[in-house]
This record gives C-alpha cells, structure tokens and sequence, in this order.
C-alpha cells in the first residue's frame, strides 16, 4: 500500500494505492489520525480509492473509525474513484450508505471545503 | 466425491500472509472458469476468515499456525480455513452482521464469507479452535485444467 496526504482548506485528501487488508490497517490508521490530530482545522476527510487494486473488511473498519472520528465534530467524509470490485465490497458493507461517493477529487473537494 | 484436485498451505499467523492466503487460493481457484469477480469474491472470503483466525483465533501470538486447504471436485470449490486458537464462545454472537468487540472493525468478516460462498459452515470450540468451510460452485461449470 502506498499513502499520500495533502490537508487544503479543513480537508483531508488521503490518496490510497495498492490492496488494503489487515497488514496494513495499522500504518493506515495512524496516518491518518496523525494529521486529524496534527491539524484540528481538518473537518472533512477524501479517500480517493482509484489505485486501490483489493480492500476486505480490516481495510473498511480502518475508514469506519476515521469516519466516527470526524462525524462527532460534524465532519463528513467522501470516497472517490473506487473500481467497480472495491465500490462493490464498500457498498455490501453500507459504507456508501453513510460516506459520499465523488466521481472525482475536484468534485469532493468542492463540497467538503 | 474426493476432489480432482486439492492443495494445502500452512503459514504463521502473521498479517503479511494474509495477501499471501488469498493469492494462493485465487490461484488455484483460477483452474476452475471463474470469472474475475468470482475471483475477487473467492480473495475477499479467504481474506476474511484469514484475518479473523489472526486477530480473534491467535491474537498476538504471530507463531501460531493456520492451515487452508482447497479442493476442488467437478465445478465446485471447497476452501477450509482452520486455526488452533481461542475459538468462539457466543458463535450465535459472532454470526451476527455488524457484530464487533473492536470499534475499529465492521463486523462483516462472516457476512462477506457468507456473501460471497454458495455454502458457508463454521466449527468452533473455545480453547481449541475455528474451522470455516467455504464452498464455490463454478456457474460456468468447466472441469478443472490438468497439467497447469
């Protein structure tokens, strides 16, 4: 897996590559909560999933605990560019029931700024 | 019947392994004419009941051994994950969607087994361990390719 981040205005942008499971759920988790602790002006978080080749629930709860995070303080989250394969393991897990789902970074960001 | 084919893996209950599980039984069930999202569907239970021996069979304890063994007969996929960990007090419990111990879990690791396998059976004994069988029918119905 690889990570990149960028915070732009009180937004998050986490952009994901390679296959999320349990062997990486710990450097994922303490990645992103490093820069939600780092910057409390960070209300909203993007997850662009377009590099992401296999996600399985381990990878899931690591969004779900961001998610309960920034949505206490009135944060949203948006998830952009799931191939059909991952949007279809987010969408059994209801995730997309409670997450936006962007077709890309420029639209999500117009509504998480 | 005995399966045409069969394979079985031991590995170290480590996270690393669990792409290592996944990959191994997508391969061999790529014998069969699954599609690539039934290949997909295959990874993500195998994923899950890897990762579940992991963190709820063995916890930390990264010596431990779990064995998958795979067969296939006619067009059907057989896949059992088993460890020799904790095992599961409340099955009923941990059956049930969205059931976690851990906020920072789904609770789906079972619903996705049981979504994405034509058959799904579990043995548990607290102190001695999990065993899951999944099974898969190819709908296309394709022997398995000898010699591959």
């Amino acid at each position: 897996m690889d990570l990149q981040k960028e915070i732009s205005g009180g937004v998050l942008l986490v952009r994901l590559s390679g296959e999320i499971d349990l062997a990486v759920t710990d450097c994922l988790r303490v990645s992103m909560d490093e820069e939600l602790e780092r910057d409390k002006l960070v209300k909203n978080i993007i997850v662009n999933l377009a590099e992401v080749t296999f996600i399985d629930s381990a990878g899931l709860g690591v969004m779900l605990g961001r998610y309960r995070k920034i949505s206490r303080a009135g944060g949203k989250m948006f998830i952009v560019g799931a191939s059909p394969q991952v949007r279809r393991i987010l969408e059994i897990s209801g995730l997309l029931n409670i997450m936006k789902e962007c077709p890309d970074e420029k639209q999500a960001m117009g509504l998480a700024v | 019947m005995e399966p045409v084919n069969r394979v079985s893996i031991q590995f170290s209950s480590l996270p690393a392994n669990v792409a290592f599980a996944r990959v191994a039984v997508g391969s061999f069930a790529s014998q069969l004419d699954f599609t690539i999202n039934d290949l997909e569907e295959i990874k993500v239970a195998v994923s899950e009941a890897v990762t579940n021996a992991i963190v709820h069979g063995y916890g930390t304890d990264a010596g431990s051994i779990i064995e998958i063994a795979a067969g296939i007969t006619g067009d059907v996929l057989t896949i059992t994950v088993a460890d020799s960990g904790r095992g599961i007090d409340n099955l009923a419990n941990a059956l049930q969607p969205a059931f976690t111990t851990d906020p920072e879990r789904m609770g789906l690791g079972f619903s996705f087994m049981q979504s994405f396998s034509d058959s799904f059976d579990i043995q548990s004994e607290p102190g001695k361990g999990t065993r899951v069988t999944m099974t898969r029918i190819c709908k296309k119905g394709v022997t398995p390719r000898q010699g591959h």
